[in-house]
């Protein structure tokens, strides 16, 4: 298993070869409380760093996800879709939002590593 | 001068904090939005079990008096007072001249004259208003000393009833006064959720102990979250949303609420204008709204007809815990308001098919004739 990075907006990304797998945070998930919506990005699109790639809704709010880093889009998770309580119920693992095919190795720098991200996470959680 | 910016915490926030509540500010009070179970397995508690409410929130206005207050109030409010039996309660609306609504409430005929549950964010404003129209012959109090708890779900009853003997008896939309430990509760059979249950007026000082005593016979502590996704299910409105100060009973679909008695004579505030649109009609009316698919489409969401013509605005949409799937209320025109008409919801600029559907989404279980 790959080491596992984390953004600034809550999306952990997973690497193996070229190839990103990108989810939200089990933090973020108890911040949004209840998913009960996710639409995701298509299938051979390209997104761009830090754009918007999909939205989750809790029964609270809705908030807009984005993609930490640029690249065509491999392949994406219907069993969210379908049943958005998986989110909130192991959103480090099976609840992957979507598979990027990378573009840019150096978008990778700014991310964080674990131990940074629940520093931040902790400190901008108020 | 000094301006007290702080928020209020009702008698039960030290229970609320216990109960690892996630607060948020509504209508200046420092109120749970949810526990540590979320919104909703907190929404299915309260159907298949009871959940407990803090709504100290809102507000309590006891107006003093005999038959003058009687015909007074019938100068406000569209209901039939004088017929309404001591101890009834009715849902019904404070208005202006052209029946705008300042405020929707319930008033109960009490032995010493009315309490009105006000909503939070426009009591002091309805204080104002019903003191200026009463002329102050009567004596009001918006109580600032009392608690008020709802209890509400299919088990509410029995739950109730070990710890207030009696209250089994009230039938829905009735209250009466019940001593506990020397003191005067006042219980009605009523609530907002569309279950069974009670809403409970006690002094803060016994809030906390009295609440306390609920969760020891098994019910739990429900947030503001689960409140709105139930009222919801509901098809019940909420002011602020589906009512407001623009917007008249006749167009917000609730006609039912004024007595039929009142509808032929008037003489209450906003009454030409209430006679005016049920003869004449309304160009836009409340009505219930199902996406199609798992999309939600929140209050301010534009609807639209096939064409790019947009027919109405939704005020309320949320995720149906009980439904499994999205709900919403909103005004329409009233030539699209028929049950199935099909409709579009525009959502994060793209437009996605919903359906005009009956209200209730979820089928009330209210106990009526138990005595």
């Amino acid at each position: 298993m790959s080491e596992v990075k984390f953004s600034k907006e809550h999306e952990w990304i997973s690497l193996e070869g070229d190839v990103a797998t990108i989810g939200i945070t089990k933090h973020a998930t108890e911040m949004l409380g209840d998913i009960v919506f996710a639409e995701l990005p298509e299938k051979g699109s390209n997104v761009e760093k830090d754009g918007t790639a999909g939205v989750v809704e809790s029964t609270k709010a809705a908030s807009d996800v984005y993609t930490p880093l640029s690249g065509e889009v491999m392949d994406t998770n219907q069993a969210i879709v379908d049943d958005p309580s998986k989110i909130n119920e192991d959103p480090e693992g099976s609840a992957w939002f979507f598979k990027l095919k990378i573009k840019d190795n150096s978008e990778l720098d700014s991310l964080m590593n674990r131990e940074e991200y629940e520093k931040f996470s902790k400190e901008n959680s108020s | 001068m000094r301006i007290n910016m702080e928020t209020k915490k009702t008698s039960l926030n030290n229970l609320h904090q216990r109960n690892q509540a996630k607060f948020v500010e509504f209508a200046g009070y420092e109120m749970p939005i949810q526990y540590s179970k979320g919104i909703i397995e907190e929404h299915k508690f309260t159907r298949k079990h009871s959940g407990i409410f803090d709504v100290s929130h809102m507000g309590q206005l006891f107006i003093y008096g005999g038959e003058n207050l009687t015909i007074e109030l019938e100068k406000i409010f569209p209901l039939d007072l004088k017929n309404l039996k001591q101890n009834s309660s009715k849902y019904s609306f404070l208005m202006n001249e052209e029946a705008g609504i300042y405020d929707d409430l319930i008033i109960t005929k009490i032995e010493e004259g009315y309490l009105i549950i006000l909503n939070a964010a426009c009591k002091e404003n309805d204080f104002q208003i019903l003191s200026k129209l009463l002329g102050g012959n009567f004596k009001m109090i918006l109580e600032n000393e009392r608690a008020l708890v709802a209890l509400q779900g299919p088990r509410s009853v029995e739950i109730l009833n070990s710890v207030l003997s009696g209250v089994e008896k009230l039938n829905f939309m009735t209250g009466k006064w019940i001593d506990f430990k020397n003191q005067r509760l006042f219980v009605t059979r009523s609530g907002y959720t569309g279950e069974d249950g009670f809403e409970i007026s006690i002094l803060n000082n016994f809030a906390e102990e009295f609440t306390q005593k609920l969760i020891d016979k098994g019910a739990q502590l429900i947030g503001l979250g689960a409140r709105d996704t139930l009222r919801l299910e509901a098809g019940l409105c909420l002011y602020g949303h589906e009512l407001d100060i623009n917007k008249t009973p006749i167009e917000a679909n609730l006609k039912w609420a004024i007595s039929k008695e009142r509808l032929s004579n008037g003489g209450f505030v906003g009454s030409e204008k209430i006679m005016n649109q049920i003869q004449g009609g309304t160009s836009q009316i409340r009505v219930g709204i199902k996406p199609e698919g798992r999309l939600i489409a929140r209050e301010k969401t534009k609807i639209f007809k096939e064409t790019d013509k947009q027919i109405g605005e939704i005020t309320s949409g949320t995720f149906g815990p009980s439904i499994n799937g999205p709900i919403a209320m909103g005004y329409v025109d009233k030539e699209f308001s028929k049950i199935d008409t099909k409709i579009l919801l525009e959502v994060r600029g793209k437009k996605y098919p919903a359906n005009i559907c009956e209200l209730p989404f979820y089928k009330k279980n209210y106990v009526k004739g138990v005595n």
